[in-house]
């Protein structure tokens, strides 16, 4: 652990001239403030969203469809179910393309186009998602002339590659040198030492990964709003809109009623809700893993 | 770090022959391989559709569509100059904001906080990065937008609302309020990066800085942030980028108005916002094809912003990497 300031003895201040001492403590404490002005964001928005939305949050909002405007009542089934069939979908898609991608970026390091394919990963990060939304209308929602759960599951599956591609390579890098040299030296040909001997090692973290980039998808709205677009009644077809927790957020969100907004935030706080059970089972397997 | 052992059972009863062990490597690279290609395929397949749907839109306004201010689907008059100056001047004020606070609280967590609260702390302020855009939008317009209607613009706009910096009418949704969202999405990125750095500094810089007598605030001022200072502007520009991608927060409460003006409470509109409002249901042929080239537009600011971030990660890495 890298040793900082703080671990060093703190020097005496009594030899100093007064205006240093006044800046050190000064400056110090700016950096003190700097931290509570930084949580204190966070806590507001997670008091809100509890408040508001344990308020708002009741059986009826997992178990009902949206009434119309001016009934009270009524939930977000659809949304939430759609959600987990967009992830599910998505991940059909991005976890084999990132896993293997990963596996053959740390199998093959020497090849020139690994420098190409990372690149390109970095860009898939970099973008924001709502271009690859954009991406995923044209080569996903014209062809099909509709709007479509695959649509907005190509659009989240985008994003999920690059994240599994970075995972797997580099859990794979961290399995021992050793082990691969053990299978090999035994006879088992490089394909079988990659997929039985090393991935199997590297699998909790490549699992963890996973979670992670799902719990990402799952907050993910901008690219949902023209691929997935969005439904009232429950779907179970992946070639129909289809229903989402966020785009469901928004809508609600940005509409003039106080209903909706209610239903906003208990739909704000099953997200944040789900997105950190996923989050808490991702750290629950690396510390399996760890121990 | 530990390691399970697993069993090895890679060797099956019967050794295979070399041929079927070269085969099934031969297999194994190139299904392999594939997927890795895919991967660039996407992004090249990404810009090319794009660019070719925005062909259209391109060969009516020409570079001038950069510069134009008039949004008009009904008259089929595009330009993007309003949305690039929100996405870019909402962006730098949210840096404007986040990065002394970032930067602070960074230093606390590197060089003033006790060990056994830095981990719980760090967790916190990387908490921030996990609450999704659309929460923070909803937060943003049901209780931020109205609080600095009535706490800051209003008493803005009544006290200077001559200079142009505050004029027009305090609507609520504005350039402000984007920036003030932005500033505490970007804040996580600053903070972890910048900790990161300053927790690589070598402790000699430190001692060297003590032992000549400075204090605790001078030494880090004067020996720990400067060399840490790269790889803290590489942190910056990448919170950069992230700032001018962001879309559902910024949508919900900048306005959405297609002028740019240089006063704080005027509404706004961003590049990602425009096209999260319109593009599901552009109607015309150009206004679609505006959409995809300012989708383009966006692509492009945004990988240039990341590709100077890496590139300044890259050079202190190359530089550390030669002992300096």
């Amino acid at each position: 652990m890298a040793e900082t300031s703080s671990a060093l003895p703190a020097p005496p201040l009594d030899r100093v001239p007064l205006g240093r001492r006044l800046q050190n403590g000064a400056m110090l404490g700016l950096c003190w403030l700097a931290v509570g002005l930084a949580l204190v964001p966070l806590l507001l928005v997670l008091v809100h969203v509890a408040r508001e939305g344990l308020s708002a949050v009741n059986l009826q909002f997992f178990t009902e469809l949206p009434r119309p405007v001016g009934e009270a009542g009524g939930g977000m089934k659809q949304a939430i179910l759609g959600s987990l069939m967009l992830v599910g979908l998505a991940a059909v898609v991005g976890v084999p393309v990132g896993v293997l991608g990963g596996i053959y970026l740390a199998e093959y390091p020497s090849h020139r186009i690994c420098a190409w394919v990372r690149f390109a990963a970095d860009v898939l990060t970099g973008v924001p998602s709502i271009v690859l939304g954009v991406v995923a209308y044209t080569v996903v929602v014209v062809p099909m002339r509709r709007f479509s759960a695959l649509a907005g599951a190509a659009a989240l599956a985008m994003i999920m590659v690059p994240i599994l591609l970075r995972t797997t390579e580099e859990m794979i890098r961290l399995v021992p040198g050793s082990l691969r040299e053990a299978s090999l030296a035994l006879g088992a040909p490089r394909w079988r030492t990659a997929l039985f001997a090393v991935l199997p090692v590297a699998r909790s973290g490549i699992v963890t990964g996973g979670l992670l980039a799902a719990a990402r998808v799952a907050g993910e709205t901008a690219p949902l709003l023209f691929t997935a677009l969005n439904n009232q009644y429950l779907n179970h077809q992946p070639d129909q809109p289809t229903a989402s927790l966020p785009v469901q957020i928004y809508t609600y969100a940005v509409s003039p009623y106080a209903e909706w907004h209610r239903q906003a935030w208990a739909g704000a706080l099953v997200l944040v809700g789900l997105i950190g059970a996923l989050s808490i089972l991702a750290r629950v397997a690396t510390r399996s893993r760890m121990a | 770090m530990a390691v399970e052992t697993p069993v090895l059972n890679t060797v099956p009863a019967a050794v295979p022959s070399v041929a079927a062990a070269a085969r099934g490597d031969a297999v194994f690279l190139r299904v392999t391989q594939a997927f890795a290609l895919a991967v660039l395929g996407v992004v090249a397949f990404a810009v090319i559709t794009t660019a070719v749907r925005a062909w259209p839109a391109m060969r009516a306004f020409g570079p001038a569509f950069l510069i134009r201010s008039t949004w008009d689907p009904v008259a089929e008059q595009f330009g993007a100059w309003p949305f690039i100056w929100g996405t870019l001047y909402s962006s730098l004020l949210a840096l404007l904001l986040a990065v002394p606070v970032g930067v602070g609280a960074a230093v606390f967590l590197a060089e003033l906080c006790p060990a056994w609260l830095r981990a719980p702390v760090s967790f916190l302020v990387e908490l921030l990065a996990a609450i999704p855009s659309v929460v923070y939008g909803l937060w943003g317009v049901l209780v931020m937008v109205p609080w600095l209607r009535e706490r800051v613009q209003a008493p803005l706009a009544a006290g200077l609302g001559n200079w142009p910096l505050f004029s027009g009418a305090p609507y609520g949704v504005s350039l402000l309020a984007a920036a003030v969202i932005l500033a505490i999405m970007i804040l996580p990125i600053i903070t972890a990066v910048t900790r990161d750095v300053l927790l690589a500094v070598p402790v000699e810089q430190r001692q060297a800085s003590l032992a000549l007598g400075s204090t605790r605030w001078e030494a880090i001022w004067r020996a720990v942030l400067p060399f840490g200072r790269v790889g803290i502007m590489g942190g910056i520009i990448l919170a950069l980028g992230r700032a001018l991608g962001e879309t559902m927060a910024v949508t919900m409460v900048i306005g959405n108005r297609p002028e740019a003006s240089v006063s704080l409470l005027s509404p706004a509109y961003s590049l990602a916002a425009v096209l999260a409002n319109e593009f599901a249901e552009a109607t015309g042929a150009l206004h679609r094809a505006a959409l995809q080239e300012i989708t383009l537009v966006l692509f492009g600011i945004t990988f240039l912003v990341n590709a100077l971030a890496r590139w300044m990660v890259w050079s202190i890495t190359r530089r550390s990497g030669r002992g300096g």
